[in-house]
């Protein structure tokens, strides 16, 4: 009997709603980690029992928790009196301190600051935990100020991939409204060696080389509100989403446009189309269809809320360009939430489920692929991300 | 013994109800004082002090005796009762918002 697990992060915790395969009755656990933030959780492929989540106050800054029961008990990962072989206590799994050692020669640059002037790179908190394919004790952070980690000890430590940071273009990179962030990680389950990223606001970038290297993809952007608007690198890009039977085609929720590549990012097409408006931060790609996309259309920058008060996913089914608007049982009025960049998630059940969370604290599924939506819960703290397992 | 009495979410943290108790060898003072306490609870690290310039969080104080003992250098000896037990350290997060 399959079954879904809906992992959800709020700005006051972490809740885990479950329901067998039929989708229809729910279970809300939580609040875990009650009061901090939860940017994200995500689970392993390999072992969904293994569950990252990225915890942090602007008190205490960030820890990194680790579940291997699915969720129902959490540890930091090394945050025991367990000492090291040189005696010295650990309880490193939230010491993300970036790479300026002569090895990798990648010393501590500076990024544009808001007022233009440079600024040093500072760690602030992890947006983005992605376990990997081939390891459940492999796993990825996206922190911001942007950089890249990686623990391949379940956790417990972290090592900055540098050549990212170390881009030539890294003193162009600004931070978006939000922080300069790495949000968003996707690996390529058939090709383990790319890893695409992107980061508000310097853009999207992609290494072949398991991240020894990186190059910036985003030909084709266009920004009109930075100086050189189809400049290399300083793109607002919110979101990428990719099918993973096929990883050259990638869709992209810019801060304006809707955007499709063929190319793994080599050359970016906009499919905004019929969309009523292409602002937004949340896109995501039908697990059984990689033709079928999803966006949460947002009015605008200024007003991070749906048009005229309705709460609408729109679904291209031709990847961009035509747009349907799905709203049975979503708010038709009085609705003035958003929906951010990764509160969005798909499973892989046979009629394919949707997920987004909201600021408002819903937490919306469809599970007939976004004809009709239910809120799963309510009243939550406002909702920073959404995933899903798909349990068999 | 020192006490040590830790904010309510650093306490969850550390899986800790009450104060907590710590052997400290040597001088007591802050740093003398966080150092056993990252040891003897290592989820506490890096969420008081930074991991590698060791300085204080911003948004967390430090009080005993009833003074404000966050800007006294690290290694500046804590009161006297602090260091018999019988005054607390206090790591006490800034209020903040409204």
């Amino acid at each position: 009997m399959s079954s879904v697990r809906v992992l959800v992060g709020t700005r006051k915790g972490a809740f885990i709603i479950t329901s067998d395969g039929q989708r229809k009755n729910w279970d809300i656990q939580g609040p875990h980690f009650n009061g901090w933030e939860i940017y994200h959780l995500k689970g392993s492929p390999l072992d969904p029992s293994r569950i990252y989540a990225s915890q942090s106050t602007g008190w205490f800054g960030q820890v990194i928790q680790r579940s291997n029961d699915g969720g129902k008990t959490w540890e930091a990962p090394g945050g025991g009196v367990t000492p090291s072989p040189q005696g010295f206590p650990q309880g490193e799994s939230n010491r993300f301190v970036y790479d300026t050692s002569s090895e990798t020669g990648k010393p501590l640059t500076t990024h544009q600051w808001y007022d233009g002037t440079q600024h040093p790179w500072e760690f602030k908190r992890v947006w983005h935990l992605e376990p990997s394919f081939s390891d459940p004790d492999t796993v990825y952070a996206g922190v911001e100020d942007a950089a890249l980690f990686r623990s391949v000890d379940g956790g417990r430590s972290w090592q900055e991939l540098a050549g990212l940071r170390g881009h030539g273009t890294g003193p162009k990179w600004q931070p978006g409204a939000g922080g300069m962030c790495l949000h968003t990680i996707i690996l390529d389950r058939s090709n383990p060696g790319r890893i695409v990223i992107a980061i508000s606001a310097a853009g999207a970038f992609r290494t072949d080389d398991g991240g020894n290297t990186w190059k910036p993809i985003n030909r084709g952007l266009r920004s009109p509100y930075i100086p050189d608007p189809t400049a290399e690198v300083g793109h607002c890009v919110h979101h990428i989403a990719m099918h993973p039977s096929r990883p050259d085609a990638l869709f992209m929720q810019k801060h304006w446009d809707v955007m499709r590549s063929e190319n793994a990012g080599e050359l970016w097409e906009e499919v905004s189309g019929n969309l009523p408006t292409d602002f937004g931060f949340a896109i995501d790609v039908h697990a059984h269809e990689p033709e079928t996309v999803y966006v949460v259309p947002i009015k605008s920058d200024s007003e991070h809320f749906p048009l005229d008060g309705k709460l609408r996913v729109y679904r291209s089914q031709t990847a961009g360009n035509e747009w349907t608007e799905l709203s049975k049982g979503l708010p038709d009025r009085h609705c003035y939430v958003d929906v951010l960049r990764d509160a969005m998630a798909v499973d892989s059940l046979d009629s394919c489920g949707v997920y987004f969370g909201t600021t408002g604290g819903q937490v919306y599924a469809s599970a007939d692929a976004g004809e009709t939506w239910a809120a799963i819960a309510e009243h939550l703290p406002p909702v920073l991300s959404v995933e899903v397992q798909t349990l068999s | 013994m020192i006490r040590v009495i830790l904010p309510p979410h650093l306490r969850t943290l550390a899986r800790v109800t009450d104060e907590v108790s710590l052997a400290v060898d040597g001088a007591v003072t802050q740093r003398s004082v966080l150092d056993a306490l990252e040891a003897q609870y290592p989820v506490l690290r890096g969420v008081i002090r930074d991991h590698v310039t060791l300085e204080r969080r911003a948004f967390l104080r430090f009080f005993a005796c009833q003074q404000d003992l966050s800007l006294e250098l690290p290694d500046a000896p804590l009161p006297s009762a602090v260091a018999t037990g019988a005054e607390p350290f206090m790591v006490v997060g800034a209020l903040a918002g409204g």
